[in-house]
């Protein structure tokens, strides 16, 4: 899956630009020349080039003039200098405006093997610098907590899935971490050394989302000063995840598909076909195959997803992952807020196991962050937990069960205040003892 | 699988046995039927002065127009120094997944580098430079693998570390432009 380098000839010697042209194709890297300075920068707004090689003397502008416009252009840019007549004082200047070397004609064939071996080391040095900041970044499979069942046969996919190229399409509630398993999937599969790129759909305006996920040419509408690199491009050789798929248009859904079974696409504004090679990895919290039952998805489109499909069960079906989850995020916002770790209350520990956490993970890791920030730093007790809105969670199966839950509910936010909490539940006080009683019902720190 | 016909046009001197011997490397690696040929023209018209070679564009392109019925590759063998415009020198060149190449002899002797003469170190490099060069005609770009002939090099102590044989991967490719 290595990158094919790419190479700009600009010399006004037709036989200089052919021998070098010939020179490295055989080396199997992708060439293009200019004859002039001119035609040199028009190919460079559209195209990219690893290594541009350039004559300093060439009619019109010379190559210096170019090398400084093409530094502003693209800082990055690696511009080998050539010429008949090498002079310290041009070196120095070729080399102060930024040229990465300086080379007379003509050239010994192994000083120019050795130049562009050195200049493709470094672009394969910095691509790889680049891809490894991503790496270390990435929250890996670490960051899926859990030890129920549920969650062991989701890991078991998703070690499965990553060594595949097949879509995948994950589906789960708000807040289960669907992003975090499409990052473990790339983080565990053969394309992990690449980037892994993000598009949250659902944020995107659609005309905003076609010009970000395939990029756009300069002037292609107002405010497009600049070419810019489409996600799909970014995502070469890596993975793409695309969040919210539900809510791409039935326009996009077109665009996409064909992107998928083609991987190529045209920049919006360009004309210049772009191949990439990525995997696709999409999250929803939609019923995409009823979507498509009622028109609104298409189902040509959902099956080119739904390769593997990869279910994240919701927090209140693995209760048991609860404790390990606490103790995870005690420890990850104590350390970011330089605390030590922080003990969280027994009573504290059974009431968040008892909420049904309709925000799923996401939930409970504001919960806890919230209960570090306002608790006093050393133990999360039931106050610092904001959990009046609590319905019971899916122990609950008998109707005793829901009032026991929901009588506790209501003595815990009333401070176990009986006469307050009578008043709440439209009880008298002797009703509500009886029922305390009845449950067995016990103030948490008792 | 077709097997293509190969032509090796040589231009100057070679003794003939040395030419056979390329000529059986070449369809010992390429499976193919190799003719040996003699080009007769005026070197003088390729001669650059002032660099004292030969200007191998211009011969690739005098043989490119060369024809050969029934040959599907055609290398001109040369025994002078050549040379491309940004180059010093070259020890052959071709148009990749064309009909032509060529190749000289001249810097592969040992005595270009104050080192005594061998008959045998010539003929092993020419051979490698012949079928290097037709492997470009076939398509085949230059290989990483140290020891595959379509190694690039520079140097003959380069030519010398590689063998005279397609790697693994290389045969394949070849194998699929053949089909």
């Amino acid at each position: 899956m290595a990158r094919k380098i790419s190479i700009l000839i600009v010399d006004d010697e037709e036989s200089v630009r052919d021998s070098l042209h010939n020179w490295f194709i055989e080396d199997g890297f992708r060439v293009e020349s200019a004859e002039n300075a001119k035609k040199a920068l028009t190919i460079l707004e559209s195209d990219q080039f690893d290594i541009i090689l350039a004559d300093i003397k060439m009619p019109g502008m010379d190559g210096l003039e170019m090398l400084r416009r093409i530094k502003m252009l693209k800082p990055e840019a690696i511009v080998i200098i050539m010429t008949a007549f090498a002079t310290v004082d041009t070196a120095v200047k070729a080399l102060k405006d930024g040229a990465y070397d300086y080379v007379t004609k003509p050239f010994d064939p192994d000083d120019l093997t050795h130049l562009i071996r050195n200049a493709t080391k470094q672009i394969s040095l910095e691509a790889e610098n680049e891809t490894l900041k991503k790496v270390v970044s990435l929250e890996n499979v670490e960051d899926l907590i859990g030890n129920s069942e549920a969650m062991k046969a989701m890991l078991r996919e998703v070690e499965s899935v990553a060594q595949t190229n097949s879509s995948v399409i994950i589906t789960g509630e708000s807040g289960t971490g669907k992003e975090l398993v499409a990052r473990a999937i790339h983080a565990n599969s053969p394309r992990k050394f690449f980037p892994f790129v993000s598009v949250h759909c659902g944020a995107l305006t659609e005309s905003l989302l076609e010009s970000e996920l395939f990029g756009h040419e300069k002037g292609a509408f107002t405010g497009a000063m600049y070419n810019r690199k489409g996600r799909f491009e970014m995502a070469d050789n890596g993975s793409i995840f695309l969040d919210e798929i539900a809510t791409i248009s039935t326009k996009m859904q077109v665009e996409l598909l064909r992107v998928l079974e083609s991987k190529t696409f045209i920049r919006v504004g360009g004309n210049k076909e772009i191949s990439s090679d990525f995997r696709v990895i999409c999250a929803t919290n939609k019923d995409l195959k009823n979507m498509v039952e009622q028109g609104t998805f298409r189902e040509d489109l959902f099956y080119r997803l739904n390769v593997v499909n990869i279910h994240i069960p919701p927090l209140r079906d693995r209760i048991t992952d609860i404790p390990l989850l606490v103790d995870y995020f005690v420890k990850k916002y104590c350390m970011s807020m330089n605390k030590q770790p922080a003990t969280v209350d027994p009573a504290a520990m059974k009431r968040l196991q008892e909420f049904n956490y309709p925000g799923n993970v996401r939930e409970l890791e504001n919960m806890i962050e919230r209960a570090i920030v306002v608790g006093d730093g050393k133990r999360i007790t039931l106050r610092d937990l904001p959990l009046e809105k609590t319905i019971v969670n899916n122990s609950v199966e008998s109707l005793d069960d829901f009032e026991r839950a929901f009588i506790l509910q209501i003595l815990n936010k009333y401070n176990w205040n009986i006469s307050r909490t009578a008043k709440a539940l439209k009880v008298d006080r002797v009703t509500l003892y009886n029922k305390i009683r009845k449950y067995d019902l016990k103030p948490a720190d008792q | 699988m077709h097997h293509p016909n190969i032509t090796l046009v040589s231009f100057g001197f070679f003794e003939k046995d040395f030419l056979e011997n390329i000529a059986k490397a070449v369809q010992s690696e390429f499976h193919c039927s190799v003719n040996l040929k003699e080009g007769h023209i005026d070197l003088g018209e390729y001669y650059d002065p002032a660099r004292r070679q030969y200007n191998g564009n211009d011969l690739l392109k005098m043989v490119d127009a060369l024809t050969f019925p029934g040959s599907v590759k055609i290398i001109g063998l040369f025994n002078v120094d050549l040379f491309i415009p940004i180059l010093t020198y070259i020890f052959g060149q071709a148009f990749l997944n064309g009909r032509t190449g060529i190749a000289s002899v001249y810097r592969f002797s040992n005595d270009r580098y104050g080192i005594p003469g061998n008959n045998s170190f010539l003929l092993d490099r020419f051979r490698k430079e012949v079928i290097h060069e037709l492997g470009h005609t076939f398509g085949l770009i230059h290989c990483p693998v140290t020891t595959c002939v379509m190694r690039s090099s520079t140097y003959v102590e380069d030519v010398d570390q590689k063998k005279q044989s397609l790697c693994h991967n290389c045969r394949a490719q070849l194998e699929t432009q053949q089909e």
